[in-house]
């Protein structure tokens, strides 16, 4: 069973559709062709909040959607709990 | 087979699915008169508001159109106006009366509010023996406008509850209604997917025009928005940026053409997709798409927003297992189901289209069920 979904291929996070615990081994679904991935979770992520699914470098672009949706402000690993402490707005 | 749907047809050819005399002040000194007609008179509704005193330019018009809107809306039978001076109730009332549903005026100086409430209440229960007396008749999805909006998102939003919207918006559209969208603020970071979705370049040139007024006027405040854009309640859902909130947003407009950008409280002139200029706030948006004429609203919500309007009932999305089952009695339609692959797109769609038929022939919606009566007017700037 999956415990996060990812919009598009190409994203940079997944979203928790269930609870996540650090050091857990998860299954995510991609929405657009039903694929699926594993990630080994490095931190506490619960319902709704996301999930790095590639290593990014501080200021790089983050995509989810497809679309651009902020900019990393530290560097990330996969499996990292993302969320207002590693990326923020480019717009304000 | 499509189920039949029933609604109230207004003489100015406009279809409702509720059946209100609405009783609308307006100033904030004349609620009380209002309220006490509404109290008296049973069938009646007031709408209190604290505005309508000092406004001058733009932002009176808004305030005209918004009043003016609300009484026109096919959901209202009859209007009662009772404001402080003539002039202005006499604008609101005459703006409303060329729909042809029965609308009177009164006004409180040199007469006192006791002396009016008798007179407006003696009109109210002539105008409630009135509106009783309209049936349902059948109706087509054609002749309904509807709106939506989604508040107190997460990312459940944008993986559920919007997209599921967006699927029973593209039908809707279909079907020949008009739907209103809007949020300006919120479309930041995914403006360029709605202004390529423009029917045309004049629709895009208004359409960006005020998209770039909205954001420069919140900018001149040279604050960060973080925490009131998204809210705290969106951070709390796991939504991080502006950007990302706003694709979860867009999901809920689905893949037709905007067909016009409109001013807040605008009645739209074409069917389809409309874009309306209006803040993000739950009821001042839904307050300014029901004075342009939207019957029923759809609202997605991720952490749980309560909110209901007094003219136009509001149904309640929520893609998120712990809201549905925590806030229940804020929920219409669960489609949690997405999440966990126990329920597909079409399905989901199909559940929200059976509680829009429902609540189109009468159902109440559990925030009218709640008593949810949010009417919010909009104010551009200060009065004088």
């Amino acid at each position: 069973m999956h415990k996060f979904l990812i919009h598009k291929r190409g994203d940079h996070v997944g979203v928790a559709t269930q609870d996540i615990s650090k050091n857990e081994t998860v299954t995510g679904v991609y929405m657009d062709d039903n694929s699926s991935v594993e990630v080994t979770a490095r931190a506490d992520i619960p319902l709704g909040h996301k999930i790095a699914l590639v290593d990014l470098s501080p200021s790089d672009d983050v995509i989810e959607y497809g679309q651009v949706i902020g900019v990393t402000t530290s560097q990330w690993t996969v499996g990292d709990y993302v969320h207002t402490h590693n990326i923020k707005s480019k717009r304000w | 087979m499509k189920q039949q749907l029933y609604g109230y047809r207004r003489p100015d050819g406009s279809v409702g699915i509720r059946n209100y005399v609405a009783i609308i002040p307006v100033d904030d000194i004349s609620n009380a008169a209002c309220e006490a007609v509404a109290n008296k008179i049973q069938g009646t509704i007031a709408l209190p508001h604290p505005y309508g005193r000092l406004q001058y330019g733009e932002d009176l018009e808004l305030h005209f159109r918004t009043l003016i809107g609300t009484g026109r809306n096919a959901n209202v039978a009859a209007v009662i106006v009772i404001g402080i001076e003539e002039k202005w109730a006499k604008r609101i009332a005459d703006g409303i009366a060329s729909t042809g549903k029965p609308v009177a005026m009164f006004s409180i100086e040199g007469q006192g509010e006791l002396e009016t409430v008798r007179q407006a209440s003696w009109k109210a229960q002539e105008f409630v023996q009135y509106a009783t007396e309209i049936k349902r008749e059948p109706i087509e999805l054609s002749e309904l406008k509807f709106s939506i909006k989604c508040g107190e998102s997460d990312t459940t939003t944008g993986l559920a509850s919007c997209p599921t919207l967006g699927q029973l918006v593209d039908r809707l559209v279909d079907a020949g209604s008009t739907v209103f969208f809007g949020e300006t603020s919120e479309l930041t970071g995914g403006e360029h997917l709605i202004a390529a979705r423009c029917a045309n370049d004049q629709v895009r040139d208004k359409f960006m025009h005020i998209y770039h007024a909205y954001v420069e006027q919140i900018a001149s405040q040279g604050v960060d928005l973080l925490g009131s854009q998204p809210t705290e309640g969106n951070i709390a859902g796991g939504l991080s940026t502006i950007e990302e909130k706003a694709m979860g947003n867009i999901e809920k407009t689905g893949t037709k053409p905007v067909v016009d950008a409109l001013k807040p409280a605008e009645a739209p002139t074409e069917k389809g997709l409309n874009f309306m200029d209006t803040s993000s706030a739950a009821a001042e948006c839904i307050t300014l798409m029901c004075a342009g004429g939207a019957v029923l609203h759809f609202f997605p919500t991720g952490q749980g927003n309560i909110v209901g309007n007094p003219i136009e009932p509001v149904i309640k999305i929520t893609g998120n297992p712990k809201t549905a089952k925590a806030m229940k009695e804020h929920i219409d339609v669960d489609v949690s189901g997405l999440l966990s692959h126990e329920m597909n797109l079409q399905e989901a769609t199909n559940l929200l289209e059976d509680v829009m038929v429902r609540t189109i022939n009468g159902r109440f919606t559990v925030a009218e069920t709640l008593g949810h009566k949010e009417f919010v007017l909009t104010r551009l700037y200060p009065s004088a």
